[in-house]
């Protein structure tokens, strides 16, 4: 368990308790909206989670790194951009991947390109996203980040 | 029988899924194995990380007073809301998926829709554990790189996204955020 991971369930302990101490009928309604909060989206979490598996399976980080080389250009930021924007990946995988993949010959530019769209992007999820935010904000927010990673990759691929 | 109904027609896609990745398996045995490792993988990771964040979300939903939500973070909070929000997404842990239910009850509570994108802008790209992470694989230089360009493209994006979506549209968002 990571150290954010710690901090997270100590906060929600302290204030579970305190909940606890101040109210019961509340701590208990507080308690029934968080299960149904979380079951409402099970299916979805757990439909992303199996296809998250499947893709990741197919795409490992060799067969990543011969697309997207340094030498790949605006061609391999595009295909560094769609990679990352349909994988999820949880950070704590990606930048050590990213990393490994820097060291196999990626440019710093596409790997800018990859961690932008891997962050702000997710096509899995869009099901998800969409529950909440709608097909309209979901589809034009995910567009937008799409576009905004390529400024991403290219102030990187100067500065870096 | 009616609930029952309700529940097989909410699961049936993920029934298909799981169908369809036994199926994956059967036809190819190594990397359908390989996937179903890292599928077992993301769900531990999902256990370990969504509980304490549903629990926080009924938390806030049950003790905050929808008035201190809209001082602090709604309609005419100006600079205040924005930094706000970006604080909460930054102090986030867990995947982005986690932070959609979250923006559920920011909308029950009356959370301005642009705070509410930049709570999900910062969740998906500022979070403070992540950023010691890359720092630690990708070196200072990209991490702060990336830092500084995200922040203000965050903002921006969600200026964007407010500006151009329909008000009736947000209405109706806010609405369907008391049935999540």
């Amino acid at each position: 368990m990571d150290i954010s991971t710690i901090i997270l369930y100590a906060i929600t302990a302290v204030l579970l308790i305190i909940s606890l101490i101040k109210s019961r009928k509340k701590t208990k309604k507080a308690l029934k909206k968080a299960w149904k909060a979380f079951e409402n989206i099970l299916p979805q979490f757990l439909i992303v989670i199996i296809i998250v598996g499947v893709l990741l399976s197919i795409l490992d980080p060799e067969l990543i790194s011969k697309i997207i080389g340094s030498d790949s250009g605006w061609l391999g930021v595009l295909l560094a951009a769609v990679v990352g924007a349909i994988t999820l990946i949880p950070g704590f995988v990606a930048f050590p991947t990213a990393a490994l993949l820097l060291q196999g010959g990626a440019g710093y530019m596409q790997i800018g390109a990859f961690i932008s769209t891997l962050m702000m992007v997710g096509v899995v999820t869009i099901p998800v996203e969409i529950k909440y935010f709608g097909k309209k904000t979901t589809i034009a927010r995910n567009s937008i980040a799409f576009v905004f990673s390529f400024l991403v990759a290219f102030i990187i691929g100067v500065v870096v | 029988m009616g609930t029952f109904k309700k529940t097989l027609k909410r699961y049936i896609g993920l029934i298909v899924v799981i169908i369809a990745f036994g199926v994956f398996i059967i036809i190819n045995h190594e990397l359908g194995m390989k996937a179903l490792n890292v599928t077992f993988f993301s769900l531990k990771e999902m256990l370990l990380v969504i509980p304490p964040i549903f629990i926080l979300l009924g938390l806030l939903d049950v003790w905050v007073p929808k008035d201190t939500m809209i001082k602090y973070m709604g309609e005419g909070s100006g600079l205040k809301g924005v930094v706000l929000a970006l604080l909460l997404g930054s102090a986030a842990a867990g995947p982005l998926y986690g932070a959609f239910p979250i923006a559920a009850v920011f909308m029950r509570k009356g959370v301005k829709f642009s705070n509410i994108l930049v709570f999900i802008g910062a969740w998906s790209t500022t979070k403070i554990p992540m950023l010691l992470f890359e720092i630690a694989s990708l070196g200072a230089k990209f991490a702060f790189t990336r830092l500084l360009i995200d922040i203000p493209g965050i903002l921006i994006i969600a200026f964007i996204l407010s500006k151009t979506i329909p008000k009736n549209e947000i209405d109706k968002l806010y609405e369907n955020a008391e049935n999540l």
